[in-house]
């Protein structure tokens, strides 16, 4: 007995080495962490349980069959953090580069369908050379069930990729179709072909980290949700997003003790709409105000500010927020903007994450360039987002809610449950200026004449009122009282329930 | 008694007149441009007058409009403040026209003192000893040249209408004269309608001390003692302390003496003050008389206990002053922090925008015996515009001897809550804690030689440290022990907290083992010291205020990944508390430099581009002017760091630019 408790210590100190001191010391010196000890920090202390730790693959061409490592290239199984649970693949870059096999594909299989099994959310740390090519189709087809289960799995338990080496090729598709995709600064990149062969068909030099990095893919391209420093600080925060999620679909947001007063009076946000009604002002402001004590998690931050999406708490519990960023175009919605809010308002949606919209929207982005890109498609997605969702939907309208961005916008039309303005509020067609030069066409010439109009339309529509009358405004609000409004809606809201007539799917304008 | 007064100022001084006619019983009015419809001072008073568009030059020190707003209002008299219009012979010559009280001087007495020529040579007849300069007005940048060599480098410019640092420049040689000379110009016409200027010797290792004189309409004139006010940034007040830590009872008395002389010379009334420069033998001599009250003055009412903007009040009314110089005694010490909108790490420029916190200390009596005043003009939510002085508060404290004002004003700025603006919180924090500062061993080149390369911020002592990392501990412990108790969590497989952690903060890594009990909790240390900490903060609370050791700490805090942001006493820094294997895992990260700006002329600081000295294609020497940016009305000559060639000019005169917006591409 003592002899094969010594062999399984043994084998599993093998399994542990991953591809052996020479490959640890050559990813530590690249400022990469080893598949375990990451690990070891995304999960609470001690608390990781492993799959196929024996697993090896199968492959006998090339002489592969002289070289099969316990785990072949990735660590599975399961955890908690912060005491709830979750699972986690870790590929290792130390065994054959992290390379897809047949069976590395396999043990993400697993923990995914126990996943979506057990009502657990899953958790991919990727840092992969891609397929493993010495098995030829077999790799494909492993990339291809990995991709099946994702679909599976969307909408059902959160599923998060950090991309912490490279991904490059088919096994982009993979994080691709998860919630969210995070990535480390310098270390990590994306593309689905790489510089060489970018070089080779089209001429272009570009390198890995112009081509794939995390800029890139948080500035430009939006693939990726955020980005970090290291791994030690993408782990740490991957942890602190956990914590904003549900487990699954079928489970409330989750619940946290909290230090704040929920009827906080901010006595500032009085002034926070500056006199000029063209004068931006800091948004975030308000989100941080309402927040319970101030905590934000933002999603796409580098992306399209000129709308603002992320995880607030309100009386402990996860609140998704979309908000309209006056400091970026004017707050304007445009294609990037939609397409990103929207995303955001259906993951709210999938997991019963209720959510706050803070309205400040002059309306579309006119131009050749957004309708060309198709802004009248990119913008339904926003539209038909909001007004598919059934969680509980607050609304607060500081300022502009012009046109049709006032409808867009979580309006009361949308089946919004709450529809609050502030005192400065404007809800109208379109702003004075240009309204008169529609009405009054014939003046135009007589200065005087359309700037007399100009004040009368301000005084009718540039407020709240009108739209209060009619009862599309809810109430009108004190902006110093938001977070204690907007905290008693969602309140009164947790008992709601809403369901959308049975479809297959929808058809959401892709 | 006045029954009505108008405050023909703005910001904190026109609440601080405001608090005492209150007082008084006497109505208040105030008047307003567009940038401060909804300024403080316009809430405390009675009334309010708009008065114009937001620059100064167009509102505040228009005399008509001013006029306008006493007669609308029916104003009986009025305080001008400081600044504006306060200096200004042909305004109190414009209201005793109209039968309207002037709260200050009467105008012959602002004229003789108001212009530095005038009032030096006044001061000499009257027997005060003068600083060695020409006397004369100035034409031009050459003639500027030629008189600075007469009377020998280094030189100050300065502009004959000025005060607060604004139009004045020290030069150490030709071209700076030529330089400082048409800056001090454009300076002084745009922030006091009167561009000219003189030249004096610059005293160097000076002190600037300056005595509070009062006097009534009856003949009777005190002085209400002396003000140091050395510790300065190019000529900007920055810490004024009342009584000096340098003077001896004789030089004091003879200070008192000359000034009152000066003041009964020129035939004085009101508050006013006369500055001099004092060097190392304690010799003095006259520098200028101001005849308004000081941005200073609190530090004399809380050693006096007189309330200056009363007795200013009294004496426009006629009365006689309610005490003889003999009444007049020294008690304890005073500190006056001046909390500016500038960012100290960035060269102290300028910094404008939205206050989106504002929590002042509570003043009053303190727990400790002292007492905490903060005189200020602005509220959480108010703007810092760039039209007006980037004065935000005034913080005073006053003990029962200096080192007790400095404990008090200590820990007065570390419960002093500013944010959303640059501002030098940081920087007055470390003076406090400056050996030399506490020592009393000051000039006016204090911030000058203890900070040639600008400010960094505070080291921390050793001790001061630990303290700092055991409360980050201890509020880290909090912190995770609250993320445990989320809904969701696996009965019987929570997550216990671990005992053992390893605070980072100034490069420096303290592995502890925190025990907590009801009360608070110990951190031990490696070395097996013990720091028993005792808080009730909880996550989310910017202002933690803890006991660490048996010593009291206020802490402003923030939230990063794995730690916290933490502030105090002058340092800003980045506390991280890690499990022991994020600790050794960090290790292996690697250390990332800094993206390279060196090739770009970044603007520092939210402004107007006045000019582009430049043009795409020249080659710049070091210390070359590049561009000017106006901010604050002040003008900021951005210089050429190295020797290069200009590649691309990328904003044009007349652009507003933000922060770190590009002004220039170098090759």
């Amino acid at each position: 007995m003592k002899d094969i408790l010594a062999e399984l210590e043994s084998r599993r100190e093998t399994a542990r080495a991953g591809g052996g001191e020479r490959r640890v010391a050559a990813q530590h010196a690249k400022g990469k962490l080893t598949a375990r000890e990451r690990i070891d920090l995304l999960l609470d202390e001690g608390s990781f349980e492993e799959f196929d730790m024996f697993v090896a693959h199968r492959c006998t061409d090339f002489g592969m069959e002289k070289d099969r490592p316990a785990g072949d290239g990735v660590v599975t199984g399961w955890g908690t953090i912060n005491g709830r649970m979750v699972y986690v693949f870790s590929q290792d870059f130390t065994v054959f580069g992290g390379s897809l096999s047949e069976t590395h594909a396999q043990k993400i299989c697993k923990i995914m369908d126990m996943a979506m099994q057990n009502g657990a959310p899953v958790i991919g740390l990727n840092d992969s050379g891609g397929a493993r090519i010495q098995e030829g189709v077999a790799s494909l087809a492993g990339y291809a069930e990995v991709f099946q289960r994702n679909i599976m799995a969307s909408g059902v338990v959160p599923q998060i990729s950090v991309i912490m080496g490279p991904c490059a090729g088919g096994a982009v598709y993979s994080p691709a179709m998860t919630d969210f995709i995070f990535m480390v600064k310098d270390s990590s990149y994306m593309f689905v072909t790489g510089p060489d062969v970018v070089k080779t068909v089209t001429n272009e030099v570009v390198t890995a980290e112009e081509l794939g990095g995390a800029s890139t893919h948080t500035r430009k391209s939006s693939v990726a949700d955020g980005a970090f420093e290291n791994d030690v600080e993408a782990l740490a925060e991957i942890r602190r997003l956990f914590d904003f999620l549900p487990l699954n679909n079928r489970e409330k947001a989750p619940v946290r003790p909290f230090f704040d007063d929920p009827a906080r009076v901010e006595a500032s946000l009085d002034t926070l709409i500056p006199d000029n009604p063209n004068q931006p002002y800091d948004m975030k402001e308000l989100i941080l105000k309402i927040a319970d004590e101030g905590d934000f998690y933002e999603i796409q931050k580098d992306y399209a500010g000129n709308i603002i999406t992320g995880f607030v708490r309100i009386e402990g519990q996860t609140v998704g927020v979309v908000a309209n960023q006056p400091m970026v175009l004017a707050g304007c919605l445009d294609i990037d903007s939609s397409r990103k809010a929207a995303r955001f308002v259906r993951f709210c949606d999938a997991f019963e994450i209720p959510i706050l919209t803070l309205v400040d929207v002059p309306g579309f982005l006119p131009g050749t360039s957004q309708e060309y890109g198709g802004v009248i498609k990119h913008g339904a997605k926003l539209l038909f987002a909001y007004g598919e969702a059934t969680v509980p939907k607050v609304t607060v309208i500081t300022r502009k809610a012009y046109g049709g961005a006032y409808d867009v916008m979580a309006s009361k039309h949308l089946r919004g449950d709450f529809n609050y303005a502030w005192p400065t509020a404007e809800i109208a067609v379109m702003g004075a200026k240009g309204a008169t030069e529609i009405l009054y066409r014939s003046e135009l010439g007589d200065k005087d004449k359309i700037a007399a109009r100009t004040a009368d339309y301000e005084d009718r529509f540039a407020n709240p009122f009108v739209a209060a009358e009619k009862g599309f405004i809810d109430e009108v609000i004190r902006p110093q009282s938001t977070r204690r409004r907007v905290a008693r809606a969602f309140a009164s809201l947790r008992g709601k329930r809403l369901e959308n007539p049975w479809k297959k799917h929808d058809n959401i304008p892709l | 008694m006045f029954k009505k007064i108008l405050i023909a100022n703005r910001g904190e001084i026109a609440c601080r007149v405001i608090k005492t006619a209150r007082k008084m019983g006497i109505k208040t009015v105030a008047v307003y441009s567009d940038a401060d419809r909804n300024a403080l001072h316009v809430k405390m008073a009675d009334e309010a007058v708009h008065i114009g568009p937001p620059p100064a030059a167009q509102s505040y020190i228009v005399i008509d409009k001013i006029m306008d707003a006493i007669r609308q209002t029916g104003a009986e008299a009025v305080h001008p403040g400081y600044g504006f219009l306060s200096e200004r012979r042909d305004f109190a010559a414009a209201l005793e026209k109209e039968g309207v009280v002037f709260i200050g001087p009467p105008s012959p007495a602002i004229e003789a003192m108001g212009d530095k020529i005038t009032s030096k040579k006044l001061a000499k007849e009257a027997g005060v000893s003068t600083v060695p300069g020409y006397m004369g007005l100035i034409a031009d940048a050459e003639e500027a040249v030629k008189i600075s060599g007469e009377i020998g480098y280094p030189v100050m410019i300065k502009a004959s209408a000025g005060g607060g640092g604004k139009g004045m420049r020290i030069a150490w040689n030709e071209s700076e004269v030529a330089e400082g000379f048409q800056s001090s110009k454009n300076e002084a016409a745009s922030s006091f309608g009167d561009d000219r200027i003189f030249i004096e010797k610059f005293v160097t290792q000076p002190r600037h001390i300056e005595i509070q004189v009062l006097a009534d309409k009856h003949g009777n004139c005190v002085y209400l003692h002396e003000r140091e006010c050395s510790i300065q940034r190019r000529n900007q007040k920055v810490i004024e302390e009342a009584p000096s830590p340098f003077l001896d009872e004789a030089t004091r008395k003879a200070m008192g003496e000359q000034a009152c002389a000066l003041a009964r010379a020129v035939g004085y009334t009101s508050a006013g003050t006369v500055e001099f420069i004092v060097d190392g033998n304690r010799n003095f001599y006259f520098l200028e008389m101001n005849t308004r009250l000081q941005v200073e003055h609190p530090v004399t009412e809380l050693i006096t206990g007189v309330d200056l903007v009363e007795q200013m009040i009294r004496v426009a009314a006629g009365e006689k002053l309610p005490f003889a110089q003999k009444d007049l005694k020294i008690t304890g010490w005073a500190m006056e922090s001046r909390l500016y909108a500038e960012d100290p790490y960035r060269n102290f420029l300028p910094s404008i925008g939205r206050l989106t916190r504002y929590r002042p200390p509570v003043e009053g009596p303190t727990d400790r015996g002292g007492i905490v005043r903060n005189d200020t003009g602005v509220f959480e939510g108010g703007e810092i515009s760039m039209f007006y002085d980037p004065m935000i508060a005034k913080l005073c404290t006053w003990g029962k001897d200096r080192a007790h004002a400095i404990e008090e004003m200590r820990l007065a700025l570390d419960t002093f809550e500013v944010e959303g603006i640059g501002h030098n919180l940081p920087f007055v924090g470390a003076v406090m804690d400056h050996p030399r500062f506490v020592s009393g061993n000051i000039t006016t080149a204090f911030i000058a030689e203890e900070y040639p390369d600008g400010f960094q911020g505070a080291t921390l002592d050793e001790a001061t440290l630990r303290r700092v990392a055991a409360a980050a501990a201890a509020m880290n412990r909090v912190a995770e022990i609250r993320r445990t108790r989320i809904s969701g969590t696996m009965d019987n497989h929570t997550r216990r907290v671990g005992d053992d952690w390893v605070v980072s903060l100034d490069g420096q890594a303290f592995p502890v083992t925190i025990k907590a009990d009801h009360d608070g909790s110990s951190v031990q240390f490696d070395d097996g010291s013990v720091l028993r900490v005792e808080s009730d903060w909880t996550p989310g609370q910017p202002l933690a205020r803890v006991t660490v050791g048996g010593t009291p700490m206020a802490i402003k805090v923030g939230k990063i990944p794995m730690g916290f942001r933490m502030r105090l006493r002058g340092a800003d820094l980045k506390v991280l508390v890690q499990s022991p294997r994020q600790k050794d895992l960090s290790a292996l990260m690697l250390e990332k430099a800094p993206p390279d700006t060196s090739k770009y002329l970044l603007c520092p600081m939210p402004g107007l581009v006045v000019k582009i000295s430049v043009e795409a294609g020249q080659e710049v020497q070091e210390g070359q002017a590049l561009a000017t940016v106006e901010a604050m009305k002040m003008e900021n000559i951005l210089k050429a760091e190295r020797k290069g060639v200009v590649k691309a000019i990328k904003a044009t005169a007349g652009a507003s630019l933000k922060v770190d917006d590009v002004i220039m591409e170098f090759e």
